[in-house]
């Protein structure tokens, strides 16, 4: 095993080549080949029922593919799995956390089966705690625990043996927003030590807000894979142009820039900041960044006051509709 | 075989199990009822007939052919005396079984369906241990408090025992031959036994109730062998102690070698 060459070698950590898995009718991953690198924080973007959760099972070797392969650390799931699990650490969908142990003695008992040195549990332990601020219930049952600290608990069992590769499936589902900035904030602690982060989530802003790449599923099929730019590109329709004029101006502003090429579309949608001060915005689509100029001079011809014009980029959001209508 | 892991698998079942009321209740009173508040029972009635120099209705067994050396060691009793030494030393000792039988399956019924009903499964499935790993903790964890219910049960026995055949007629009979080999042969095959089974029928079925009941239904042919004993169909002896206790061994040997044939994550995860 090349663990440290892999490390800093573009060697991939994770590849996949057509890797499948039917349940019956249904097929959950369908010939999905991707290959993920060292460091990397890897987004797998989609719906329910996409095949995220049975791409990490596959990945770790718990369920068996119906066709393709994988290889995780360059090993076999289906032949080696224990050995790929010795060095991932995976958050699963619901926190499979035992409501009669406490805290400390779920980290422990983790602690003892990942093989964490007898010298250094006691301590990683109490970091865990410390870190996910749960030093305080630590000797509570989990019966008890609220849905963002059972998360929080499953996260820290997750990280128990300082693991090379982390899935995390849809960590922050449920969560309220303090919760939700708290586990941003250790995925960002994580990337930063080094650490390969394979994250499931149908939440675009996290996605875009961490990932180095994202690759979009849509029932068991890879719609896409790249970074944000990379992906936006992809559209035609995502270049745009927010722009706000006086609300009794709106339809005659329309009318103008629906005249103004290279404007495709014109669109009135809501601004809270704009309607709070009487007025209106209007997002113009198929122009960009360059064509702001233009967008003035039109407006001072016409006479038409513009309050504010902003180039916006294409957002997740944008790319992931327009892929799902594909 | 990565030990620490199936050691520390098998220790988390233990405790978790321990801090369950189902789980615990029967692990304490089944010992409790069964190898103190009979054998108690029991001999007050027979220290009272012994006194009044009747004899209870069931001392007719001692009619029936008895063990080797029974008669000539214990000569001089009256009947109900012999027949209340008979009942602890014979009579009662397939009984002894259950209690390795039932804690192991109560035990297994908690870590294999129990886990399954509680869905935290997962994070074990996760863990990096091989099939045949996971299955043995898993095993270990049931096996282990079975086997020491058993025990604890033998050494209570031994004490109760003796003081009420002391106090019916005034002599120390236990451990011998017969029960060693209860104690530490068949009792542990019983307590692998009876979690084979469990471990099988939690596979069938979801919930931590509907496995234990299916497990404990390997108590019924021991509740035979007592009463094929009482109605004099046969004869305890060593040897067939002896026996029954490799019986059983192949029989738990055979239903684990099934359970470790089909035991695969992959087809578990399939299914959750
Ligand atoms: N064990 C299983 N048995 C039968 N069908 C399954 C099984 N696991 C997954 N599926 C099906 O495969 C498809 C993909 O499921 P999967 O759980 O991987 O999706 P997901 O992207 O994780 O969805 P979600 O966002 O709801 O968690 C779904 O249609 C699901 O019903
Ligand atoms: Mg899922």
């Amino acid at each position: 095993m090349d663990d440290s060459d892999g490390r800093f070698s573009s060697f991939p950590i994770i590849e996949t080549e057509r890797l499948t898995r039917a349940f019956g009718q249904t097929v959950a991953v369908n010939a999905l080949s991707i290959s993920i690198h060292a460091g990397e924080v890897f987004g797998f973007l989609g719906h329910n029922g996409a095949g995220k959760t049975t791409t990490v099972r596959l990945l770790n070797g718990v369920i068996a593919p119906t066709a393709g392969a994988a290889r995780v650390f360059s090993l076999d799931p289906t032949a080696h799995g224990h050995r790929i699990r010795a060095r991932t650490g995976v958050l699963t969908e619901t926190p499979a956390l035992d409501p009669r142990l406490t805290a400390r003695d779920t980290l422990r008992y983790f602690a003892e089966i990942y093989g964490v040195p007898k010298q250094e549990r006691r301590r990683r332990v109490d970091e865990l705690l410390e870190f996910f601020e749960l030093s305080s219930r630590g000797d509570h049952k989990v019966g008890g625990f609220s849905k963002g600290m059972r998360q929080r608990l499953a996260l820290a069992r997750t990280l128990i043996h300082d693991p090379e590769l982390i899935f995390l499936d849809e960590p922050t589902s449920g969560l309220d927003p303090v919760a939700i900035r708290d586990i941003h904030r250790m995925i960002e602690r994580l990337k930063q030590r080094g650490r390969t982060i394979f994250l499931c989530t149908h939440n675009l802003i996290e996605a875009e807000r961490l990932c180095d790449r994202i690759a979009v599923m849509a029932k068991g099929r890879l719609l896409a894979i790249g970074n944000i730019q990379q992906l936006s590109s992809r559209l035609d329709r995502g270049h745009r142009i927010s722009v706000e004029v006086d609300a009794a101006d709106l339809p005659r502003a329309m009318q103008l820039f629906l005249r103004t090429p290279p404007v495709v579309h014109a669109e009135a949608t809501s601004n809270r900041l704009a309607d709070r001060n009487g007025g209106a915005q209007l997002v113009l689509y198929g122009v960009s960044r360059h064509d702001v100029p233009r967008i003035i001079e039109t407006a001072m011809q016409d006479g038409l006051q513009l309050y504010r014009v902003q180039p916006e980029e294409p957002s997740l959001e944008d790319v992931y509709f327009a892929l799902q209508e594909l | 075989m990565n030990w620490e892991a199936i050691w520390a698998i098998a220790r988390k079942d233990v405790t978790v199990a321990l801090r369950t009321r189902a789980v615990a209740l029967p692990l304490a009173l089944v010992p409790l009822v069964l190898m103190v508040g009979v054998p108690v029972l029991v001999g007050l009635i027979s220290g009272m007939a012994a006194r009044l120099e009747i004899a209870p209705a069931d001392v007719d067994v001692l009619s029936r052919p008895m063990p080797p050396g029974f008669d000539a060691r214990y000569a001089g009793l009256n009947d109900a005396q012999l027949g209340y030494i008979y009942f602890i030393v014979y009579l009662f000792a397939p009984m002894y079984l259950i209690l390795p039988l039932m804690a192991s399956a109560v035990v297994a019924a908690d870590s294999f369906a129990g886990e399954k009903e509680r869905r935290t499964l997962e994070a074990l499935v996760y863990s990096p241990t091989t099939d045949r790993e996971l299955l043995f903790a898993k095993i270990l964890g049931a096996w282990i408090p079975g086997a020491l219910v058993g025990l604890t049960g033998f050494a209570l026995y031994v004490l109760v025992g003796n003081l009420m055949t002391w106090y019916v007629a005034q002599r120390i009979v236990l451990p011998n031959l017969l029960w060693i080999l209860l104690a530490f042969w068949v009792g542990p095959a019983a307590a692998a036994l009876g979690l084979g089974v469990t471990v099988i029928a939690s596979s069938r079925v979801n919930t931590f109730q509907e496995a234990y009941q299916i497990g404990s239904l390997i108590v019924l042919p021991l509740v035979l062998v007592v009463v094929g004993q009482a109605m004099g169909a046969f004869a305890l002896s060593d040897g067939l102690v002896a026996l029954f206790g490799l019986a059983l061994w192949g029989v738990a040997g055979g239903v684990f070698a099934l359970a470790a044939s089909t035991f695969r994550r992959t087809s578990l995860m399939a299914r959750l």
